[in-house]
């Protein structure tokens, strides 16, 4: 009796044991093509529920229509703009557990798995798949790190855009058609605005108030200026960026006072909607919010980019990758291509409110504001986004996203600067 | 020799599965964690060099960090303070024989069977910043709008959007939530005071708040500890709570230690990361560990 009591013990110790040390199992390599692969792909996202949602889900169909053999496994993960998933993700990756495809924005975002070296190189599926020509050149570059492409784009969102109530700027004595050119005439607007009593500016909680950081910078520093922020040819210190900080200060003065309480995005977005508040600055995804509600553009609402960033495009995109250690490499590979394909991205982008980053994908039955995108992004010049991890590496964007939050307490311009310097100079390479 | 193994062995059989999980998952991952504290793995890419304590003094010099424990001494202190003063209060109204005493204790006992994360969604709309007097006052909801509507409209304020005593209001839904757990343990401290100590104090010529002051107050010493460390230890590790209420977790007027910790975490600063809950292991460990020396050296008694 007691020895088979010893032997259970064992076998039980020796379980836990085994079951601690259980990693990934390396997947079988096979040169067969994505077009015959079976089983599950398993694709994380953090799109879980709005327009986010309804686009995967047109993706999905073609997905299934491409590849009848696949199983399509959503492994979404609601939250914070993508941030509880990130968390979810690292966790997985350190564990050597990764999905058959995750969802990172494009950029520098990216740099972080690249460096942890969890991505496998795309550059001949990109080949495979002639997806050079079909993507713009401004894009690819952006992709590229070291001459390989890691992952590939879905969709493309603009990041400087603001969104207003015509009727509160009618009421106000603003011709809606006519937006300001530059930062003073939108803050003269905004004063007429403020007398009116309403909210002039609607902004959310930290990472909205980085957008509209990163919007005001864009705005006075212009295009080189920025992009010098990001690779240390723009000193942190100097005078104009002091100019663009207190213009900053200005632009918060003009914003709810309980901007911080506010969830997410789409609440700011929907003081706008409401008629509280005359502007918000946000990303295009806004769209898709306004057309759900049944706004519609001209008479509800209007958009027009940020002032004093007219003829440029603040880009940021979503992105899939092939993990290291993927169970399923053919599966997830099938998935890419119809991620890059011109349907696929026809299918999402449509439902997302976004543009396709293939060219030659079909776009005659978008709205009206994504046919404006298209064309603004043909033709605009393009700079990275800060707020969604384009310009910079999540580390960076986490400090500097800590001392904008701080500063939106204390209002202190040379602290800011002085931490923005500070972290530009931990981070710059 | 084979003797004493059956002494101790069917003992130790039966301890091991717990000492070896207990082994593994809590000590093992200490060590871990403080070995990668002392790397300076600052990013996804992996990386084993040692830098000793570097970590740990760039953190002590950083004010953003300097601010965050500064938040948690306050958010301890109000949280500790408020629900000793709640807790004690209750008790006492309640120890005196009084009618319902059963609802009232259920009643204050009630909030915490809520979890932090969902009375942290109410609590969310309740703390609201927005006040009457401000542009958009119209849309002011939650407290802030209540006080105005009682005619307590000066009492409005920005809650916890502030940065220097933001925080505070942190420790607001906290006390609700926890006062009813310490009127539980006093209220087990007054039972526990015989009747007849009362009524020799009472025969002696003793004054009610004499009674109170040199009678029972004493014998409350170890239930009025084991609630300051109970409480004392859960403020230092609060993170849900901040979490639910807070939208974004990147956000400095009510940064604490263990948020912090979240945002190095996604931002794949293992190393900062790891150092953090290092020092947040050495400041619940002082609070704790001088109590189970305490105890156990009155469970020897």
């Amino acid at each position: 009796m007691r020895r088979r009591l010893t032997l259970i013990a064992a076998a039980a110790t020796l379980g836990l044991t085994l079951a601690g040390c259980g990693g990934a199992e390396k997947p079988a390599e096979s040169a067969a093509p994505p077009s015959e692969a079976t089983g599950k792909v398993g694709v994380f996202t953090w799109w879980a529920d709005g327009s986010e949602k309804v686009g995967l889900d047109a993706l999905v169909k073609v997905f299934n229509t491409d590849y009848p053999n696949l199983t399509f496994d959503n492994l979404a993960v609601a939250g914070g703009a993508g941030s509880q998933a990130k968390s979810v993700l690292a966790a997985q990756l350190k564990a050597g557990n990764p999905p058959d495809s995750f969802q990172a924005h494009a950029g520098a975002e990216l740099q972080d798995y690249i460096d942890a070296e969890q991505l496998e190189d795309l550059t001949s599926f990109y080949a495979d798949n002639k997806l050079t020509e079909q993507f713009p050149k401004d894009l690819v570059d952006r992709l590229t790190v070291d001459g390989k492409i890691y992952s590939v784009p879905s969709n493309i969102h603009r990041a400087n855009v603001v969104w207003a109530n015509v009727g509160v700027l009618k009421d106000a004595g603003i011709d809606p058609t006519k937006p300001a050119t530059d930062l003073d005439g939108w803050f003269a607007d905004m004063d007429k605005i403020k007398a009116k009593g309403k909210t002039p500016l609607a902004v959310a909680g930290s990472w909205t108030q980085v957008q509209l950081f990163e919007n005001v910078l864009l705005s006075s520093l212009g295009v080189d200026g920025y992009n010098g922020l990001w690779d240390g040819k723009t000193d942190w210190k100097g005078a104009d960026v002091t100019m663009a900080i207190e213009a900053y200060k200005k632009a918060l003065s003009y914003t709810n006072t309980d901007r911080d309480s506010l969830s997410d995005w789409a609440p700011a977005t929907q003081l706008v909607q409401d008629g509280a508040a005359a502007y918000n600055v946000m990303g295009d995804w806004a769209e898709a919010k306004f057309a759900q509600d049944g706004d519609v553009a001209g008479t509800d609402y209007t958009y027009f980019p940020t002032p004093g960033t007219a003829g440029v495009f603040d880009f940021l995109a979503d992105s899939f990758t092939l993990p290291v250690g993927a169970p399923n490499p053919n599966g997830a590979k099938a998935w890419l291509t119809t991620i890059g394909s011109a349907e696929g991205q026809s299918a999402f982008n449509k439902a997302k409110g976004s543009i396709p980053a293939n060219t030659t994908a079909k776009t005659d039955d978008f709205s009206e504001y994504q046919k404006s995108a298209i064309k603004d992004f043909s033709q605009d010049k393009i700079v990275s986004s800060l707020a969604h991890g384009a310009a910079v590496p999540v580390a960076w964007l986490n400090d500097l996203s800590t001392a904008v939050s701080k500063f939106g307490g204390d209002g202190n311009v040379a602290g800011l600067q002085d931490s923005a310097a500070a972290i530009a100079d931990k981070f710059a390479k | 020799m084979f003797r004493r193994v059956k002494h101790w062995g069917p003992g130790l059989l039966l301890l091991a599965p717990t000492i070896i999980l207990v082994g593994v998952f809590v000590y093992w991952l200490i060590i871990e964690n403080f070995r990668v504290s002392l790397t300076n793995q600052h990013t996804a890419k992996p990386s084993d060099k040692y830098v000793g304590f570097e970590n740990y003094t760039n953190l002590l010099a950083d004010p953003n960090f300097q601010h965050s424990l500064w938040n948690l001494l306050i958010l301890t202190i109000v949280f500790l303070g408020g629900t000793l003063i709640f807790g004690f209060l209750w008790a006492w109204i309640l120890d005196k024989p009084a009618k319902g005493e059963g609802f009232f204790r259920a009643v204050y006992l009630f909030p915490m069977s809520i979890s932090f994360i969902a009375s942290g969604v109410v609590w969310r709309w309740l703390l609201s910043s927005l006040q009457t007097d401000q542009p958009g006052g119209e849309r002011t909801t939650g407290l802030n709008r209540l006080l105005d509507s009682i005619g307590l409209g000066f009492m409005q304020n920005d809650w916890w959007s502030n940065p220097t005593w933001g925080i505070a209001a942190i420790a607001v839904p906290a006390i609700w939530q926890l006062s009813g757990y310490v009127m539980a343990l006093f209220l087990a401290g007054f039972r526990g005071i015989p009747e007849e100590l009362r009524e020799a104090a009472r025969i002696d010529g003793c004054s009610e708040w004499k009674l109170y002051r040199h009678v029972i107050f004493p014998q409350l010493n170890p239930v009025m500890l084991s609630a300051v460390i109970i409480i004392g230890h859960m403020s230092l590790k609060l993170f849900d709570l901040i979490r639910a209420i807070v939208p974004d977790a990147n956000t400095y007027d009510v940064q604490v230690p263990a948020t912090m910790m979240w945002v190095k975490y996604i931002g794949s600063d293992y190393a900062d990361a790891a150092a953090i809950g290092m020092i947040l292991l050495v400041l619940v460990a002082i609070v704790v560990i001088p109590y189970l020396m305490y105890t156990s050296r009155a469970e020897k008694r």
